[in-house]
């Protein structure tokens, strides 16, 4: 269902901060970009901890200590690293073999 | 927000309830994801090898699994706001 809606907004962005709202559903659109934004959001966080669990999680206990903490929160910043790194460098083999 | 209404458009009634249709079909979806990803982790972590029943030491441990799969996904989550939050100042 939220699916089809985010195939089907028939509006971008655009729209929304240089043109005047298209029959009058100026908020509609609105409520629907950000909830369209929430849900990416939601979606990036579901996937770092699926990976982050992996590597940080031991047998779960009762809480999850310091260091287990610590490992979720340096997974975080390196997987966002790691992607940006990728992406630079292959955005640089590109430009070289097009060259 | 104020609505602007205009002919043959979606009253504001409407409007409200597509709002809030629309929000609790997004909470529902996040929780079957989390509930999908929950079984599937606590699932590999707790049982090695299946047995005949859950026993009981498995079922602590599914429920232990759980409340620290929540857990690390809020440490998470702020973790990656706290990111975000960097990039944007960097800019």
């Amino acid at each position: 269902m939220f699916e089809s809606i985010k195939n089907n907004m028939p509006y971008s962005s655009d729209d929304i901060v240089s043109g005047t709202p298209k029959e009058g559903d100026y908020d509609l659109q609105e409520f629907l970009l950000m909830e369209k934004q929430k849900a990416q959001l939601n979606a990036q966080i579901h996937e770092f901890n699926d990976i982050c669990w992996e590597k940080c999680m031991d047998k779960p206990g009762t809480k999850i200590d310091t260091r287990t903490e610590t490992c979720l929160n340096n997974c975080v910043d390196r997987f966002i690293d790691v992607s940006l790194l990728i992406t630079n460098r292959f955005a640089q083999l590109l430009q070289k073999s097009a060259m | 927000m104020e609505s602007s209404l205009s002919s043959g458009q979606l009253s504001g009634q409407q409007k409200d309830d597509l709002m809030d249709q629309v929000k609790q079909q997004i909470a529902v979806a996040n929780a079957q994801e989390l509930l999908t990803k929950m079984t599937e982790k606590c699932f590999k972590k707790c049982i090695i090898k299946p047995g005949t029943s859950l026993d009981s030491s498995e079922q602590k441990c599914v429920a232990m699994c759980m409340d620290r799969y929540m857990d690390a996904w809020n440490l998470v989550s702020k973790a990656y706001s706290n990111r975000l939050q960097r990039e944007r100042h960097r800019m």
